[in-house]
């Protein structure tokens, strides 16, 4: 009998497996994991501090002892974007995590009940989708004050519409199946069989869904704190450092001072999105 | 040992009475089952046969308040007998903890797709816990090796490592297996069974038969079985009911069923069943026309427009169910004068 066969394997190691053979989403992951380990432990990687202002050194193209040079304070660069990265990643990552988080549990909520509920969560949703995002992010910004806190909070309103509509319609069609009504013909409850049997079913949407909201609130900090709304500019942000970038001068002869940021940010946003596209396939239960 | 009138029958664990239920579409209300009565018994088999769409299902469902949102129990009663104290299913809160508790617990069921049933990110012994542990007070070592037993005793070979597997790995005829555990493992008094074989091969079909046979056999379990497989009521139904359009239509022991099919329905269904032996010049006989939408069968017979023995009669009120003998009964006219029973 074909049964028979043995096939010893867990979920988690076939997952895993199939991560391996997923060459550029290992890339992806590996990548991401260096940049996010390097901003944590930038206290070992550099010796310099972010902050300390070294007149001597004043905006030097990089050598050998500052790697990416120094700005026009002479403060280590490649010092800046490890300690940046800190406050970049957390905010983007905090922000995705916590309005995939709650697009879930609402997107669960209007996908299972449906009617009334369902309208209204919709409705709010779209209301949020319509409204020019550049200028509700403004307005946030102008009403709560610059903050990295206040950031999360802002890209957490602006953000949670994606992963509700995807998880909401993932509901839709997956209370139809089986074995929802197998759940139910088993007495178990509602609020089981949404959290417990219907969202893992929905999570590699979701999984897709948070990396891009990561990469795109990446983006967003960078261009935010560019214009100098974003994260207070005492605070290094890869956003932070090229806004250093706004002077023609910089531009035109201290290319170091604007690169070497803005390669980071675009490496880190390439290395979430391959990620964020294998553990889809990774994570689909349908494969 | 089926067929013998003079054994002592098993006690009613479910009775059901003039059963309606409704479906709203759109702005109308159709009615879809439309008054069905029949009780399921301690070791026998009910086998619920008719064609698709005539509301065997629906039936089920109902009893169960499984029903979706756009239907709803029109009238009718369903008791369930939880050893001596009635329960009246039709009474309580479709989704309220004490359904809840009956579901799974008392009444066990299985569905036609073995496939589907299954959740893709479990594993099929967790899932089986699942169930357990909703309804016992049970630790998970404990739960485990009840799991591991009844995987067992159901033939699915090397339990102990099977229970770790997700549903991917199993074949259709193992998942049907672990869709009976799961419904098994409360130890249910009564088993209702959709089409359980429908979606798998013929051989499967029997071992799986043979397993549900057993379980009503050694365990005494009231077993509801849907289907509109004949051979396979023949086979292992102790009391058949003919639906048709929401409506028994025919009801008695399996034998009288067979050899002595009353109702023009039930005749002509068993003559569109092929079997061995059939010549092969002689065409397998089809029941002409179509059926009815629900919503055009008001009054009459359902079955009286593609019925040949049909009369002006069959077209007006309601038809009774007569006797035609001991514990059979059609609803038909071409039964009248023979006893009436009304309560059918």
């Amino acid at each position: 009998m074909a049964e028979q066969k043995k096939v010893k394997s867990s979920l988690a190691l076939r997952s895993w497996k199939k991560l391996v053979r997923n060459k550029l989403a290992m890339i992806g992951v590996v990548v991401a994991i260096a940049m996010i380990l390097a901003s944590i432990f930038a206290n070992i990687v550099t010796p310099y501090s972010p902050t300390k202002i070294d007149f001597a050194n004043m905006t030097k193209a990089p050598s050998l002892q500052h790697l990416m040079g120094t700005d026009k304070m002479g403060r280590d660069v490649l010092a800046q974007v490890l300690y940046g990265g800190r406050v970049s990643i957390y905010v983007s990552v905090v922000g995705a995590v916590l309005g995939s988080v709650v697009g879930m549990i609402l997107g669960g909520l209007a996908g299972w009940f449906g009617g009334k509920v369902d309208s209204i969560l919709v409705r709010t949703s779209e209301i949020f989708l319509t409204f020019p995002n550049m200028m509700l992010v403004l307005i946030l910004v102008a009403f709560v004050g610059q903050g990295v806190n206040n950031l999360i909070f802002i890209f957490f309103i602006t953000g949670w519409m994606t992963p509700f509509r995807m998880v909401r319609n993932e509901f839709l069609s997956l209370r139809e199946e089986t074995y929802v009504e197998v759940c139910k013909a088993f007495g178990i409850s509602d609020v089981s069989i949404m959290f417990r049997h219907i969202l893992p079913n929905t999570i590699s949407p979701i999984v897709v869904a948070t990396t891009i909201n990561i990469a795109n609130y990446i983006l967003q900090e960078a261009g935010l704190s560019f214009l100098g709304l974003g994260v207070p500019v005492t605070i290094p942000t890869w956003g932070n450092i090229m806004n250093a970038a706004t002077s023609i001068d910089v531009i035109r002869n201290y290319w170091w001072l604007w690169l070497f940021p803005g390669l980071v940010i675009s490496v880190f946003v390439l290395a979430v999105n391959f990620a964020g596209d294998g553990l889809r396939d990774v994570l689909d239960p349908k494969q | 040992m089926r067929g013998e009138l003079n054994m002592e029958r098993g006690k009613t664990i479910l009775e059901v009475r003039n059963l309606k239920t409704h479906f709203r579409v759109g702005t109308e209300d159709i009615s879809i089952v439309r008054g069905v009565s029949f009780s399921a018994r301690q070791g026998e088999t009910l086998a619920i046969v008719g064609e698709s769409g005539c509301g065997k299902s629906v039936t089920v469902h109902s009893v169960m308040r499984l029903l979706p949102k756009n239907g709803r129990l029109a009238g009718g009663e369903a008791l369930f007998f939880d050893g001596d104290t009635p329960r009246e299913l039709h009474r309580l809160e479709p989704f309220g903890k004490e359904m809840r508790a009956i579901r799974g617990r008392k009444i066990g069921m299985i569905f036609q797709d073995p496939m589907a049933s299954l959740n893709p990110v479990y594993r099929v012994g967790d899932q089986v816990a699942e169930n357990l542990l909703q309804h016992f007070k049970l630790t998970k070592a404990e739960a485990k090796e009840k799991i591991i037993e009844m995987f067992a005793s159901l033939g699915i070979p090397d339990p102990g490592r099977r229970i770790l597997d997700y549903p991917h790995q199993f074949s259709g005829g193992m998942k049907q297996r672990v869709m009976i555990a799961i419904a098994m493992i409360c130890n249910p008094d009564l088993l209702i069974a959709d089409e359980p074989t429908t979606a798998l091969d013929v051989t499967i079909q029997a071992q799986i038969m043979e397993l549900m046979e057993r379980l009503k056999r050694e365990q005494r379990k009231a077993v509801i079985l849907i289907t509109h497989n004949m051979g396979l009521v023949a086979e292992t139904a102790d009391e058949v009911a003919v639906m048709y359009m929401g409506r028994i239509v025919e009801r008695g022991r399996v034998e009288r069923i067979f050899h002595n099919p009353s109702h023009p329905y039930t005749k002509a269904l068993l003559r569109s069943v092929p079997v061995l032996g059939h010549g092969r010049a002689e065409r397998l006989e089809t029941i002409r026309g179509s059926t009815p939408s629900p919503a055009e069968c008001v009054t009459g017979c359902e079955f009286a427009n593609r019925c040949d023995f049909a009369t002006t009669k069959c077209k007006t009120g309601t038809i009774p169910a007569y006797e035609v003998e001991g514990g059979h009964l059609a609803r038909c006219v071409l039964f009248e004068g023979a006893k009436e029973l009304p309560n059918e």
